[in-house]
């Protein structure tokens, strides 16, 4: 299976199942697509020569099609269906917690998921004995795996900043007498931000991610006080002390784009240049259809358009020698993840679960909060193992959508949660985030060609 | 005519690839879509 397509002056070809990019002319372009559709090579000659390629050329062309195919690079066939990758059997660990140290919030933002940090439930903070079990289950289901992550998330998790603080100084404790490195990772508001967590913050976590959605008028709209108040200028000057203080190390602005904002890139643009951030994360709203907050089918052609817009600028950034890093721009080609993990996704409900401040484990922190998806708690594990079977199951073979697309081994199907939430099923997808992960995609791999200098 | 970006290859992968010590995409950034495509191998083919 292949993809081609057009942007931005370059002709791409993607091999789906080699994961091969080719960067090619018009003439080569107009021919593999002959030779998709099954033409052989004297009439697709025949049509180069029809539209002034000179025979040289064709032959030529013809003979790079050739040599890409026989090395596997070009019309490569699925072999990994093939293979039937036996997922039930596969052995999984845990590698990775979403603790929810604090179910409630400092904010009251109309658009959360996570319905103001409650997660439509009860309001709680987790005991330090609850995430020290927790981490313990890591540790204990994590088999001969090193490297173990958790993230502080709520609600705001700077509502329990002591407990953090004291789960960290517990996993430093054990980590090398269990041969386990624990990476922690902070997702915040930016409300509770003082120097006591900054200095915390950079010394134990590898990476933070702060949470504003651009300029002031998009970001306070939604992300507002309890009294109504936007968050704005309080959050700007401590995520910029903060940023400065990291000294390089890992950090995300996180940004949330909904029905209101389509256009997200001036607010991408405002935290570049104006705030001065360079490490960027745009997100489309997690919502319902019926929301006024959700993207419509008209603001998704928008975004895409915006994608497009984001790419351009940020080659001419790195040209100017001011880049940016946009998330899901940052492809390594040659570095990237091998064929298990592109089709086995991201491990939710197997290797990655989120802890409720209860003790409560769940697939992931979007399904938090919908006891139909409890998988067990911290002290007796998985319990509920036909659920864990499920998501164990569900990889991009078994969503009967994603058979025919192209873009199936970069997004491996998708994310469980939108694919439920958009369809009543895991094994379902989101249409739209499909469409606007194909265009990211299609935007990235450009950038990659022109990167090369092609 | 035609130039090929360096890529891993995915064939390879299958013998020398699954080590699971990747990190777990969606705890990279943004936590509401999985990014697999965004994720590095330390033990990539060189």
């Amino acid at each position: 299976m292949i993809h081609q397509y057009k942007l931005n002056g370059y002709n791409i070809v993607v091999d789906v199942f080699s994961g091969s990019v080719h960067v090619v002319d018009d003439a080569s372009y107009d021919a593999i697509a002959m030779k998709d559709a099954g033409m052989d090579d004297a009439a697709v000659k025949a049509e180069l020569v029809k539209k002034s390629v000179s025979e040289q050329d064709a032959e030529d062309i013809l003979s790079d099609i050739a040599e890409l195919a026989d090395a596997g690079k070009l019309f490569s066939k699925d072999i990994y269906a093939l293979h039937a990758f036996d997922f039930k059997k596969r052995s999984t660990v845990v590698k990775a917690l979403c603790l929810h140290v604090a179910h409630t919030c400092n904010l009251n933002c109309d658009y959360c998921f996570a319905a103001q940090g409650k997660f439509h439930g009860e309001a709680g903070l987790m005991s330090f004995d609850t995430g020290k079990r927790a981490l313990d289950f890591l540790v204990e289901n994590s088999g001969t795996r090193r490297n173990l992550e958790v993230d502080f998330f709520g609600g705001e998790p700077l509502l329990n900043f002591q407990v953090c603080r004291d789960l960290v100084a517990y996993a430093r404790s054990i980590e090398k007498e269990k041969g386990k490195n624990f990476r922690f990772t902070l997702t915040t508001n930016g409300i509770g931000i003082t120097d006591e967590v900054i200095e915390w913050a950079n010394r134990e976590c590898y990476n933070v991610v702060l949470s504003l959605d651009g300029r002031k008028e998009t970001n306070d709209r939604f992300r507002k006080d309890i009294g109504g108040t936007g968050s704005y200028d309080r959050i700007v000057p401590k995520f910029k002390e903060f940023v400065k203080r990291r000294g390089g190390r890992g950090y995300y602005m996180r940004g949330t784009f909904t029905h209101y904002n389509p256009d997200f890139t001036k607010d991408l643009f405002h935290m570049a240049d104006e705030l001065g951030f360079d490490q960027l994360s745009m997100e489309p709203v997690v919502a319902a259809p019926s929301d006024p907050v959700a993207l419509t089918p008209e603001d998704i052609e928008v975004v895409k358009e915006q994608y497009e817009i984001l790419a351009k600028d940020m080659i001419r950034r790195e040209k100017e020698g001011k880049p940016i890093t946009f998330y899901h721009y940052m492809l390594d080609l040659a570095g990237g993840p091998c064929i298990y993990k592109r089709i086995s996704g991201c491990g939710s409900g197997t290797e990655y679960m989120a802890v409720t401040p209860w003790g409560d484990l769940y697939p992931c922190h979007q399904f938090v909060g919908d006891e139909r998806w409890k998988l067990g708690d911290v002290w007796n594990g998985v319990t509920n193992t036909a659920l864990r079977d499920e998501f164990k199951l569900c990889n991009v073979y078994a969503k009967p959508e994603c058979q025919e697309c192209w873009a199936k081994l970069y997004c491996s199907g998708g994310c469980a949660a939108n694919a439920m939430h958009a369809s009543g099923d895991i094994h379902g997808v989101y249409k739209e985030g499909c469409e606007v992960f194909k265009k990211r995609i299609e935007c990235a791999l450009m950038m990659k060609a022109a990167e090369a200098n092609l | 005519h035609i130039q090929t970006l360096e890529t891993r290859d995915m064939v390879k992968s299958l013998e020398n690839g699954g080590c699971g010590e990747c990190q777990t995409s969606c705890q990279s950034a943004c936590k509401t879509s999985c990014g697999i495509a965004n994720q590095q191998c330390e033990n990539a083919e060189k």
